[in-house]
């Protein structure tokens, strides 16, 4: 406390209005735990609008925390893979509960991070909400969707069944801040992947409240970890990483100096799965997230495997 | 059953007529103690040293070369020892400028496949003898599983130290039985040891059963005046095994040891070396503690197995500039 604000106290109860505001310094969610950047780099981050007033200080995360985001979620995936469908829609459900529980927050950072009203911004986390609760219904039925048993000429069932391809790094809508990171992030997690999640440049304030979310849900440390920063600076060290095994491009659209296709190039070194952005060729747009979606977002990052199996005895 | 010159080097060095125990006790005893504050805090110090770009291409070249690829499982199998051997003579085969490993090192039964499976490289075959990892076993037995093992051509042999001898204080046995290993080693029959040479001798401490940083200084000295060319933290097959500390006091000791005497040992961390950035704390130490006579696989070696591979990704990842994933190097 500053000698100002000591020697107030002492003579006059402080008001509320006289109280020391309290900035906070947010950090990165890596591993299930909350990390500084290894840079230490912070950035501002403002409120839409005219105001433009500053609102917190962000984790500005570089390449090594990106790299340190990639090694947690791979150690996380096999466990994360291998628990049963039921288990991770409970566990993902668990997660809206929470998210309910901090409506009034969600609401208050998704108004300021998009300029909203109070009214709208309150219908986006309903949104958001059931948007969650809609993926996570999906856990369960993927494989009875999408997988299948095969018609063969022999004494043989052909089975195909889905399977999460490993881990995914996703770069979250940049002006969807809530509704657009959960239509990104729900569908990669839902069937067993694991992620990385490079938050919105200058909106990321609700996806670390999600941060803490997760961090007091079920979900597994490392299954979702969250890094604020710069896209054009971390982008293409996650779309160049031999061990992430699909990547989400969405928000390359509006993304400050960053050319989706360039990102493109480097993920099909590895042959990664790339999800494109909406829009033609290089206008990459961000799409209206608000449309009850289909299924291509869980498809786009299952594999599949088909078996072989002798009928009868 | 100890070797003549060992005995007689050590009656010098501690100016007396004949080895007793007490006489030794009391040469060991006189070894300035241990600051473990500091020594801890040295260790610590040293590992914050950032090494990049070239040098750090130049470490991860130096750290590869400085390995000895170890298998010790019950359940290694002569493909598994085949598979380790290829591993050693072709760390990355899709990358020929990669260095080799220094050695394999594997039980003492398995020597013959691994001098087969490495017959026309340079990398030597270590074996672990001296009914590794306890040690818990007759000196006719020991005796004879160093014999074996350096008959089948086992170029360097690791042999572990009774930590019950030592920490009951019968420093004598101790240094009796390094030195009739060191005998043994040196034996030349039919088929005679490697390349005619006498195989080296590393002694395993085991320091995460000493106790003490005091026991580490003692055991080290108690290790070299009986013969040992190479010192080695432990066995691997206990927690803590080589630790930065325990590692700074056995670089001094060898270090302290050549201005007294001359002689250059060699030492070996082993266990719990996984990640480049381990690898090269331990280099930066080895050139600050010891000095760079020391940065020379025929004086550093790291006892460990998933190390290289993450030397190897470090290294795809400074030849390619993406960062790289287990995928791109080989299960063992």
């Amino acid at each position: 406390m500053s000698p100002t604000a000591s020697r107030r106290k002492a003579t006059e109860p402080a008001t509320p209005e006289q109280r020391i505001e309290v900035r906070k310094t947010y950090k990165l969610y890596i591993g299930g735990a909350f990390s500084r950047s290894e840079s230490g780099r912070t950035y501002k981050i403002h409120a839409a609008g005219r105001s433009g007033r500053f609102l917190a200080n962000a984790a500005m995360g570089s390449r090594k925390d990106a790299r340190d985001a990639v090694v947690a979620a791979r150690d996380a995936f096999e466990r994360w893979a291998m628990a049963t469908a039921y288990n991770r829609g409970q566990v993902l459900y668990r997660v809206a509960e929470l998210m309910e529980g901090r409506r009034g927050q969600f609401a208050t950072e998704v108004a300021a991070a998009e300029g909203l009203t109070p009214a709208r911004a309150d219908k986006v986390v309903s949104a958001a909400i059931d948007r969650w609760v809609w993926y996570a219904g999906w856990s369960d039925k993927i494989a009875q969707v999408l997988g299948g048993v095969n018609p063969v000429a022999g004494p043989y069932f052909n089975i195909s069944a889905p399977e999460p391809t490993g881990v995914v790094a996703a770069l979250a809508p940049q002006c969807s801040s809530l509704l657009g990171l959960i239509c990104v992030l729900a569908p990669i997690v839902v069937s067993g992947n694991t992620e990385v999640i490079l938050t919105s440049e200058h909106r990321p304030l609700p996806a670390v409240t999600l941060s803490e979310v997760l961090a007091t849900s079920d979900v597994p440390a490392g299954v979702i970890n969250l890094i604020t920063g710069r896209t054009a600076e971390v982008a293409p060290w996650l779309a160049a990483h031999q061990d992430v095994n699909a990547v989400d491009l969405a928000g390359a659209a509006d993304a400050d100096g960053l050319a989706w296709a360039d990102l493109e190039r480097a993920g099909a070194d590895n042959l990664k799965r790339v999800l494109r952005p909406a829009g033609d060729g290089a206008d990459a747009v961000e799409p209206d997230w608000s449309p009850v979606p289909d299924l291509t977002r869980i498809k786009a990052y299952l594999e599949t495997k088909t078996i072989w199996h002798p009928k009868g005895g | 059953m100890s070797s003549p010159s060992a005995t007689a080097r050590a009656r010098e060095l501690l100016g007396v007529g004949a080895l007793t125990n007490a006489s030794m006790t009391r040469w060991l005893n006189g070894l300035p103690g241990v600051d473990q504050v500091g020594a801890d805090a040295r260790a610590a110090g040293l590992g914050t040293r950032s090494i990049k770009t070239t040098s750090k291409a130049w470490a991860i070249d130096t750290a590869i070369g400085m390995i000895d690829l170890t298998t010790l499982e019950g359940a290694d199998t002569e493909s598994r020892v085949r598979s380790l051997c290829a591993k050693a003579m072709a760390p990355d085969p899709g990358d020929p400028t990669t260095p080799q490993v220094a050695a394999v090192c594997i039980y003492s039964d398995l020597v013959p496949v691994a001098v087969d499976a490495l017959r026309g490289s340079n990398i030597h075959v270590a074996a672990v003898t001296t009914a590794f990892p306890a040690g818990r076993a007759t000196m006719a037995v020991k005796l004879t599983d160093t014999r074996d093992a350096v008959r089948a051509g086992a170029h360097e042999i690791d042999m572990v130290i009774d930590r019950a001898a030592f920490l009951s204080g019968r420093y004598l046995q101790v240094f009796n039985e390094i030195a009739a290993i060191k005998a043994a080693c040196a034996q030349d029959d039919a088929n005679g040891a490697a390349n005619g040479a006498a195989a080296r001798l590393k002694v395993i401490l085991e320091t995460g059963e000493l106790a003490t940083y005091d026991n580490v200084r003692r055991a080290s000295w108690l290790a070299m005046l009986a013969g040992a060319d190479f010192i080695k933290t432990s066995t691997g097959k206990l927690s803590p095994a080589a630790t930065l500390p325990v590692t700074l006091i056995m670089l001094e000791a060898v270090r302290d040891w050549r201005d007294l005497t001359g002689t250059q040992i060699g030492v070996k961390p082993a266990g719990g070396i996984r990640t480049a950035k381990d690898a090269m704390t331990y280099l930066v130490m080895v050139n600050e503690i010891a000095g760079d006579d020391w940065v020379d696989p025929h004086w550093f070696r790291f006892g460990a197995s998933s190390l290289l591979n993450d030397l190897l990704l470090q290294r795809q990842k400074l030849a390619n500039g993406r960062y790289c994933g287990a995928d791109y190097v080989t299960i063992d």
